[in-house]
């Protein structure tokens, strides 16, 4: 059950981006082109995902556990350090440089587009290196603490 | 704002907070992609099931979408092999070093109001719009 219902959400999100438009590099360009023509598209997406998940996650804290897993898996983490500040600025630049974050660029894997596998092997590499160097997020939070 | 696409952008992304409130209540997991991505390739993740379904729902998406007459359009990025392959490399490091991407920190983080993805959230939004300006108007043409 529990792989259906990753599936299936893995599925809604992958629609959402082919229906909002935002699985184009270019799409995404436009939005971050403030001085070219621009197109807000982006934010509405966003605006919209938001008001939407504020209400379901708010809806799941109500609740005392999700319904098919013993309990929630939560970010807890609240301070803002330097990994944090830096991450987010070499993310951006990369996403600046061609328009894909990782979401597209995975649902992009479907066109074959040979520029999109050079790119997911390019972010696959750099996360494979950081498992494998030490420092693997992936493994810190499995030791964490759930929230709840 | 020749491009703007209101509608099917609020559809879109309906769909893409359904997607974060659905995996949350039924699973307990934040739809953090870059973080469900790394967990794919880390052989030591206990958890791995979940992910690979995931990115497979994710994959499955367009190719349905093709069958039905909403094809996935082919991607335009026009830029160089060389610079294609170091933004992979960035998008890969910051995510991981900064701990979400678009999806956990624009849209799951910043609706639990986490301050960390708030402030995430600002800085990639703003760096892309300066390498983006740099790159298509400073030195590009």
């Amino acid at each position: 059950m529990l792989m259906l219902a990753s599936t299936v959400c893995g599925f809604i999100f992958g629609w959402g981006l082919l229906i909002s438009g935002m699985v184009q590099p270019a799409k995404v360009i436009g939005f971050l082109d403030i001085f070219g023509s621009w197109d807000p598209s982006l934010a509405v997406v966003m605006a919209a995902a938001l008001v939407v998940s504020s209400a379901g996650f708010t809806l799941a804290t109500w609740r005392e556990r999700p319904i098919l897993a013993p309990h929630s898996v939560w970010p807890t983490r609240t301070d803002i350090d330097r990994p944090l500040v830096v991450g987010a600025m070499l993310f951006g630049v990369g996403w600046g440089l061609v328009g894909l974050c990782p979401v597209p660029a995975l649902e992009n894997l479907a066109t074959l587009s040979p520029r999109v596998i050079a790119f997911v092997v390019g972010m696959a590499l750099a996360w494979c290196s950081m498992t494998f160097g030490g420092d693997a997020p992936t493994r810190r939070n499995r030791e964490r603490k759930p929230a709840q | 704002m020749a491009n703007f696409s209101p509608v099917s952008a609020a559809i879109g992304g309906t769909l893409i907070g359904l997607a974060a409130t659905l995996l949350m209540l039924l699973t307990g997991r934040v739809a953090g992609i870059s973080g469900i991505f790394a967990g794919c390739l880390d052989f030591g993740a206990t958890d791995k099931s979940w992910r690979v379904a995931f990115v497979f729902g994710l994959v499955l998406a367009p190719l349905v979408g093709g069958l039905v007459g909403y094809p996935i359009p082919s991607p335009e990025m026009p830029d160089s092999w060389s610079v294609i392959i170091a933004a992979g490399l960035l998008v890969g490091f910051g995510t991981r070093l900064g701990g979400g991407c678009t999806s956990g920190h624009g849209v799951c983080g910043m609706a639990r109001l986490s301050m960390r993805s708030i402030v995430a959230t600002a800085i990639f939004m703003a760096t892309a719009i300066v390498v983006v300006a740099l790159s298509r108007h400073l030195f590009g043409g």
